[in-house]
Order: C-alpha cells, then structure tokens, then sequence
C-alpha cells in the first residue's frame, strides 16, 4: 500500500480535523448551519433587512422645510396612499400596463417557443435561443434610449406608418406598451419554450389516435400542460412592468407607480417607501395566485 | 423532517430580523453632527491650501449639467493638481439628496436647494480670506439670504440666469412673447408643450397668474397663501394633459424633443438653447413680458468635506476672470465678476446677458424654498411649505 497514513505524517493535526469531521457528522444541525449561515445570511441581512428597513421609514415623516426624516412614528404615508386619487390613479394605470404587457408578450412568445421547442431543427431551434437571448446582452438603457429614437417624430414608425395615414401617437401610453412588450419579451419565451420541451410526445400521439385534430390536441392537451410555465413567465413580465421607471420616464409623460417613487424619494422618503409596499403588495398575491396555478413546478 | 426543517427557517428567521434591526439602530445613531463652521483638515493659510490641496487630488462636485465643463475644469486640474469628479444634479431636491451621502465636497446650489442645505447644516460658512477672488465679485449678489447667514457667507456666488421661453421658430412666431402659450387651454401648440418636471415649476404658473391675475394679489411666486397656492395648481393641472414631454432636469432629452419637433414650445435654460443653436435647430427664447424664475447659484462646501481644500482652490477659481469668462458664455447666464466680461469670446455677451443691468432682473425671480411663514415676513402657517409644493407635484403630473 502506498498511501501514507495521515495519522502518522502529524499525528496531532490530523487527530484534531478527524474529531471535528466526527464531531460534525454527529451533529448535522451544525454542519447544515455552517454550511448555509454565509447565503442565508446575505439573503435575510441583505434582503429582507432592507425590506424591514423599508417598513421602519414608511413610518416616519419629515420635516416640511428640509426635508429630513424624522423619527416620530406615523400611519400618515399610508393613510395618503388610501385618500389622495394620484396614488390610486396611478397604482390603477401601472397595473393595467403590467397586464396588457403580459398579456402580449404570451401571444407573441407562444408561437415562437412552440416553433422552436417542437417544429425547428436542433440547429435552428440553437440559432433562435442565441437570437432571443442576444437582446439581454445589450444594456436595458440602450435600448430604452434607442425605442425613444425610433417612437420619436420623423423616427422608424412614423417613416414606416406615415405613408398609410397613420399618425402614430409615439410618446404615450401606447408607445410605452410597444417598449415593454419588447424589453421582456424573452423572459416570457424561455419559459414557455422550457415548459413545451418537457411537453411528452406521447400525450399529442395519444390524443390524435383518439381522433383529436389538432387544433383540439392544442386546446386541450398542450394548452393545459403549458399553461403553468406562461403563468411562470408572466411573473416576470408582470412584476418588471410594475417596477420600471426609467422607461416611463423616457417614453411617456404619464406618472407610473416606479416613476412616482423615483420622484418623490428624496424629499418623502418615507412617503416613497410607503408607496413602495403597494407593488410589494400586488407581487405578493400575484405569486400566491401563480403557485395555485402550478407555475413554481414549470419554472 | 420537514417540522425540523421548518423550524429551523424560523429561527434564521429571527435572528436575520434582529440583526435587521440592529443594523437599524446603528443607522438611526449616527447623524447628529451639526455645521459647526471649521472644516476639518482644511489649510490656515492660501500656501497652505495649495500644499495640502496637492495631497487630496481631487474634488467631488454635484453640478447643474454644464457647470464643471472639460474646457474651465481641465485649466483648474492643471493649476492645483485637483482632479474634478462631477455628478448632475437634475433638480435641486435631487442636488440636496446626493450632498447628503456625504460622497461630495461641494455643489452649484440654487436657491431652493442652499437655504435648506445651510439649515440641515449639510454645508459649511467660508472664510472668504482664503478666497481671494470673492472681493471681485458685485456686491449686489453678495450676502443675501440664499447665500448667507448671521452676516456669514457660506459658499461663492456663481451666476444668475432666467428661466426662458423657448420655441421653435418654424413653428411659433417669432415674436411670441407671452407664457400664455404654455398656458392657453386651447393653444395651438398644446400636445407639445415641454415642461419643467419639479415641484419648483409652481412658482412660474404663479408668475404668470401674478401678471394676468392681480386680483389673486401674488407677490413672492414662491411664498403663496393657500388661495394663491390652489390657483397655481389649478392651472398647472389643466396644463397637465397638454404636455408633451416632462423634463426632468434631464438636458439631453429637452434637447432631442425639440430637435425631432415632438416638443415645439417649452420653458428651457439657457444652457439648452446654447446646444439647440449649436445644432442648428431653429429656436428661439425670450424672457417674456410677464416676468419668469431664475436661479442665482453658490457653490458651497459640504459641512464633512474630504477634500475641503481642493473645494477652496475650486471656488476661488469658478469666480476667476478667466473661468467666469467660459462658465458664463457656455451655459448662457451672466458672470458675478464683471472682470470677466473683459474675456469673453463674444465680446458682448455681459450685456446681451444683463450682467450689470440690475433694472433687467427686477421680473426675474430667483428660486427659493417655500416656507410657513412666507420666507420669514409672516406668522408661520400663512404659507404654503416645500412639502405641500412637492406633494402638489405629484398630484398635477397624474
């Protein structure tokens, strides 16, 4: 035998590190704590305490000439969030965004995942997954700055649209729809191309020897099965329209519930973090909704 | 196994939330310390100054865009060995928000934002001997309210400037002088209007109401009663739908809507119009017959500085001849040392820019922060404060 023992080669040490791999064999309690305390800890201290930190200073107020948070204790912020229109108002806009967003990016993600998970070759369905992966590449505000140029008057859709009468309104809420339903396109199609690969053969075989078309097949066998991974996809879209307020800001001169904060922050800081705890609040039940409808498992 | 589990979760739990608020705690211990006047670590004597200023390097500035140009600050690195690091400020809460993280040595200060910075104590007083260029200044912009305190200057003067009207002259006459372009709820240029985005912009509905309503009996713009307060609202509010483009702060895209045509009609610096004209957009901008806003701006030191004696050499160089010279000409306004008006490339530009026409500016009402008690004339209470502007603000934009 040629291997040495480490006992021999330095006794002490190696007795030391065999009692404490004992020691922690014995006690997996220990050894899941230390192996977990380093993330666990970033994600509570980092994550939740912030968020934690967040609540603390929606209930403070600040001092109506400099502005600086006061530590006195107050529900105001978030009795102005329930009696003053602007916040509802614009609460109601940005969700309804989110969702005509959503909602556009699943129809338009649908027939392209499909294509690529079930009808393309393999190499054709690798150059569409580069393709629509490649735009996540690009910085987020290139290409905010660069849908401005092309919204703009005398930009791409006017030059495009002009010669058929129509007059597109580009910086409005429609333009920003166009933004957004292109910025998270991707997000919705990589889960939605994932949930139709794992779709099995044998299910839309079965369905056509019961003599499914297959129109019937997609409605009631691929549609079903996939429905979850939309719903995981759409957590994205969803919760990134909420949040954005760089492109609202560059696109439309309507407020959005990210704008908003953005604008009140410093002066209201805690007025903001109060406001922030309304898309906190809406994620929150979407997420519970979207675990009802499976889209955990499809992630 | 899965109530083991669960229970330990709980227990990360807990402690991550007492380690939450204890991180909490120590946050909220921590900002007691008040302008006491001394800058720590700064020279006693100019040669000292410039000997220490050597070792520092550098100087952080936040800015107005346009304030620290490559073409003055360039000059300044070469003479003092300080490096100039800036950030834009896109509006004067903005400008307060980043003096407060305590990352900057000083800021272009505008009215509204140098009166709350000396009551925070976030800025410091100067001692103007170590400042040998502050006695060129015209005396008229020295010691005021928004730069002063107890008789002591805190920070140097570095110009003044109007808020203009600003159109494009293919579209609008050319000699359109009235607000009530922006104004008019039946304008011709309404869906294209570009619009200030800052609770300050108040103050120039009520400029306007001031002239064509005096029944309201407005005085300051900045210092409204509540009745005064609504009626500016009101008229921003009908005005809201008719803009095309809010701006905040944010030069670049002020300047491209007018360059596409998606914005025609507007308020602007002048500094704006300096790029427009540059670019060949045919524009023009006017102080119109009502009167407007305007800043008189000081650059003052952060109360905490790092690098205090780079900020020194700094403000005494932005009120050099030479530096006034180039500061005034490329954002647009008019220099506070009039020697500077000796040096400009267009050799009529103090007068085109009414630097020593004090009649000039009597309409021009410089930004200030609202207070209760109307800017120390009344009992508190009888005006409308910042925070009320700043929520009004969000109200109008929808």
């Amino acid at each position: 035998m040629s291997t040495v023992d480490p006992e021999l080669a330095s006794p002490v040490e190696a007795g030391l590190a065999r009692r404490f791999s004992t020691f922690l064999h014995r006690h997996p309690r220990l050894r899941l704590a230390g192996l977990l305390a380093g993330p666990v800890g970033w994600l509570v201290i980092a994550y939740l305490g912030s968020l934690f930190i967040l609540l603390l200073s929606s209930l403070w107020r600040t001092n109506p000439f400099t502005a600086e948070v006061v530590h006195e204790w107050t529900l105001d912020n978030f009795r102005n969030l329930f009696e003053r229109d602007v916040f509802r108002n614009v609460t109601w806009r940005t969700v309804k965004m989110a969702g005509l967003v959503t909602l556009a990016d699943a129809v338009l993600a649908f027939p392209i995942a499909y294509y690529m998970a079930r009808v393309a070759s393999r190499r054709t369905r690798n150059i569409l997954v580069v393709a629509v992966l490649m735009p996540l590449w690009a910085s987020y505000l290139v290409k905010a700055y660069a849908w401005r140029t092309m919204l703009a008057n005398g930009g791409v859709l006017d030059w495009a649209l002009g010669p058929f009468g129509i007059d597109f309104p580009g910086f409005s809420s429609v333009g920003l729809w166009l933004v957004f339903t292109y910025l998270w396109l991707p997000f919705m199609i990589l889960p939605v191309y994932a949930g139709l690969e794992r779709l099995p053969s044998s299910l839309l075989e079965a369905s056509a020897d019961l003599g499914a078309k297959s129109f019937r097949t997609f409605l009631r066998v691929t549609l079903p099965l996939v429905f979850p991974a939309v719903v995981a996809g759409s957590i994205f879209t969803f919760s990134l329209t909420l949040g954005d307020y760089i492109a609202p800001g560059l696109i439309t001169s309507e407020q959005y519930i990210g704008t908003v904060i953005y604008s009140i922050r410093g002066q209201a800081l805690p007025a903001a973090a109060a406001f922030t705890f309304v898309p906190i609040t809406i994620m929150l039940v979407y997420l519970l909704i979207a675990r009802r409808l499976r889209a955990f498992e499809a992630l | 196994m899965r109530e083991q589990r669960r229970r330990i979760g709980l227990r990360a739990g807990l402690l991550g939330l007492v380690a939450a608020l204890a991180v909490v705690a120590a946050g909220c211990g921590g900002d007691d310390g008040e302008g006491s006047g001394a800058i720590e670590g700064l020279g006693g004597s100019i040669e000292e100054i410039q000997e220490m200023a050597r070792d520092e390097g550098q100087v952080n500035l936040v800015i107005w865009s346009g304030y620290a140009d490559k073409s003055w600050a360039d000059t300044f690195t070469q003479q003092t060995g300080c490096t100039v690091n800036t950030k834009n400020g896109a509006s004067s809460d903005d400008m307060i928000d980043l003096l407060a993280t305590g990352e900057y040595d000083g800021v272009s200060a505008s009215g509204n934002a140098s009166v709350r910075l000396m009551e925070r104590g976030d800025v410091a007083p100067v001692d103007t001997e170590l400042i040998p260029n502050y006695a060129d200044v015209q005396e008229g912009i020295k010691n005021q309210f928004y730069n002063s305190r107890d008789g002591e200057p805190y920070g140097v003067p570095h110009g003044r400037g109007p808020n203009l009207l600003v159109f494009r002259t293919d579209v609008v006459p050319e000699e359109t002088n009235s607000w009530n372009v922006i104004w008019d709820a039946s304008g011709p240029y309404n869906g294209k209007l570009s619009i200030y985005d800052d609770s300050i912009f108040i103050a120039d509905a009520a400029v306007y109401l001031k002239a064509t309503q005096p029944d309201l009996g407005i005085e300051d713009p900045y210092q409204l009663t509540q009745e005064q307060f609504d009626a500016s609202v009101a008229l921003l509010k009908e005005q809201a739908p008719n803009v095309g483009e809010y701006w905040p702060g944010d030069v670049a895209k002020q300047v491209q809507s007018f360059k596409s045509g998606d914005s025609v009609v507007g308020t602007t610096w002048p500094y704006q119009v300096n790029l427009l004209t540059a670019d060949k957009v045919p524009v023009k901008a006017v102080k119109p017959k009502e009167g407007t806003t305007g800043w008189s701006d000081t650059w003052m030191i952060y109360s905490e500085a790092a690098n205090p004696n780079c900020m020194y050499l700094w403000m005494n160089y932005i009120i050099s001849p030479e530096a006034q010279a180039k500061v005034a000409e490329f954002f647009g306004e008019a220099p506070v040392n009039t020697k500077a008006c000796e040096l400009t490339e267009n050799s009529s530009h103090c007068s085109d820019y009414h630097a020593e026409d004090e009649a000039w500016w009597n309409d021009v009402y410089y930004w200030t922060t609202p207070t209760g008690d109307c800017g120390g004339t009344e009992d508190d209470g009888t005006c409308v404060t910042q925070e009320d502007w700043k929520a009004a603000w969000t109200e109008i934009r929808g």
